[in-house]
């Protein structure tokens, strides 16, 4: 047993920087295969429905880990070269929490109530400003609370690169713990981190849907995402808000 | 009430059946505006129109009525292409709706075609159907500039008109969600108007609004009637409405018009006893 030195603490902040990398760039990738994935399945033509259906079926159904392995020792075989262990697992986890990504994306569009796309062929707007300009600005503020349990899962799940030699936080974790033999500081710091990110993470996706919100005509922007008070305060849901606010005679 | 629709109503279309077609104002068939062919439309195994024959000109104003159910909403639903009909032919302007030639063959309708004719139409909706993530302005001001090319700041200007003209001109930075169910149906008609459409279809639109709401929509109904050359087909409840506005009135039953004409005669002296039962419910 010996001390954390400054050198390790190093390692560890290294991994801290690998770390959010990686989720930064799966995220990425996986709001980009999100929408692609989740409006396909809402395509008016059957067989694009169902490309989109079999990918979401297949991905969401394939563990993360092994399709890790697999893009990284499996698809050189194919390929005939081999991806940096960091680009398989972006890859890996872009596409599978991407899947995960375009349920969410799906729902929140269909709940876009029928009389807005009708509105939209009222006015003779082509099918893709109908899309741009009516659906998507009023389901984006429904994606976000969920989008945001995805990217905590997502920024956990990074974790799984260290198997593959990935000089993440958890990687860092396990060389510092060989270094010094201790097992409760590290794992202890470690844990604190992963939640410190997480915790951030919500903040900043709570910001983003309060402005979204706003934009969405359901209340005006508010202020102090960061002030200590409403950082513990319960959610309100601005919906409500908006729906007191007009009052009674909108039946 | 236009004078010559008082005689309007025998079919001149040789396909005309027994009963006539029901036909609101004169002129040929190349005047017509809009012509309904033996429309069918089932939901299921719910025939909802039944062979629907009638054609209307430009400028007449139509209210169907009926019990619900009956298809009235159905038909402004097919001219507004928010549905396709089962069987028949529905034509605007000349122009069928499902179909369109190319190279010489009747094939359906792309989606250009079908935009194309439907600029012919604007729709007025029960529940409003205002974009509540954009300012009462850009309600007004999105499709004409998105559709039409119009630039930002003429059809600011034309919607600041039509805002006049509904009386809501001080609300135009107001969004949607702010406005009483009145003046969202006021917005609603004015963004409708903004892309200046020969045909008005109006869809119930007091029935989602309180009592005390509907006489400033039904009073603006009425100016525009009057002052425009729109032509509108109207289903509605209001029966007083249906008769200051209307240069026709159509009963509907179970997919068909059973009786059509001028108010007067419709609300008055109406011939068949089914609508003398549904009058004498609503009125």
């Amino acid at each position: 047993m010996s001390e954390i030195t400054p050198g390790l603490w190093e390692i560890l902040l290294d991994g801290v920087w690998i770390t959010l990398q990686l989720t930064f760039l799966s995220a990425a990738l996986a709001a980009a295969v999100a929408f692609v994935t989740g409006l396909a399945r809402l395509n008016r033509l059957r067989i694009v429905r169902f490309a989109a259906g079999v990918y979401f079926e297949v991905f969401r159904g394939t563990s993360a880990l092994i399709l890790m392995f697999w893009l990284f020792f499996v698809l050189p075989l194919g390929l005939g070269w081999q991806l940096e262990p960091m680009w398989a697992a972006v890859l890996a986890l872009g596409l599978s929490y991407g899947a995960y990504g375009s349920e969410v994306v799906r729902g929140a569009v269909a709940a876009v109530p029928r009389g807005q796309h009708e509105a939209g062929v009222a006015l003779n707007l082509p099918p893709g400003q109908r899309l741009w300009r009516i659906v998507l600005p009023q389901a984006w503020p429904e994606m976000i609370p969920p989008f945001n349990n995805l990217l905590i899962e997502l920024l956990k799940g990074t974790a799984l690169v260290s198997v593959m030699g990935v000089s993440d936080l958890a990687f860092g974790a396990a060389l510092v713990r060989n270094a010094t033999g201790q097992s409760a500081p590290v794992y202890t710091v470690i844990l604190l981190v992963y939640f410190v990110i997480a915790f951030a993470m919500t903040r900043g996706m709570r910001v983003l849907e309060r402005r979204a919100r706003a934009g969405a005509g359901e209340g005006p922007p508010r202020r102090a995402a960061l002030s200590p008070r409403r950082l513990f305060a319960p959610r309100r849901r601005a919906a409500a808000a908006a729906a007191a606010s007009s009052g009674g005679e909108r039946r | 009430m236009p004078a010559d629709t008082a005689n309007a109503y025998t079919d001149t279309d040789a396909g005309g059946r027994a009963q006539g077609r029901a036909t609101v104002g004169t002129g040929t068939t190349a005047d017509e505006l809009i012509r309904f062919d033996r429309v069918t439309k089932r939901f299921g195994s719910n025939t909802v129109l039944d062979s629907l024959d009638f054609r209307v000109f430009p400028k007449k104003h139509v209210t169907l009525i009926g019990p619900s159910g009956s298809g009235k909403t159905t038909i402004l639903r097919l001219l507004m292409t928010l549905l396709k009909p089962d069987e028949g032919t529905i034509t605007v302007d000349g122009t069928p709706l499902s179909h369109e030639e190319r190279n010489g063959k009747l094939v359906p309708a792309g989606e250009k075609h079908v935009r194309e004719v439907r600029k012919n139409m604007g729709m007025v909706f029960q529940q409003f159907n205002l974009f509540p993530h954009m300012s009462v302005l850009r309600n007004i001001t999105e499709a004409p500039v998105q559709v039409l090319g119009m630039s930002r700041d003429e059809a600011a200007e034309r919607a600041l008109e039509l805002l006049d003209m509904v009386g809501l001109k001080d609300r135009s930075d107001t969004y949607p969600g702010r406005l009483s169910g009145g003046q969202q149906q006021r917005v609603a008609i004015a963004r409708a108007l903004a892309m200046r459409p020969k045909v008005l279809l109006l869809d119930e639109v007091t029935s989602a609004l309180d009592p005390e709401l509907v006489a400033g929509v039904l009073d603006l109904l009425r100016d525009i009637a009057r002052t425009t050359d729109i032509t509108m087909l109207c289903v509605t409840h209001e029966m007083s409405f249906a008769r200051d506005i209307s240069d026709c009135v159509m009963m509907f039953d179970e997919g068909k018009v059973i009786e059509f004409g001028h108010p007067e005669k419709m609300f008055g002296d109406p011939e068949q006893e089914r609508t003398r039962e549904f009058l004498s419910a609503v009125l």
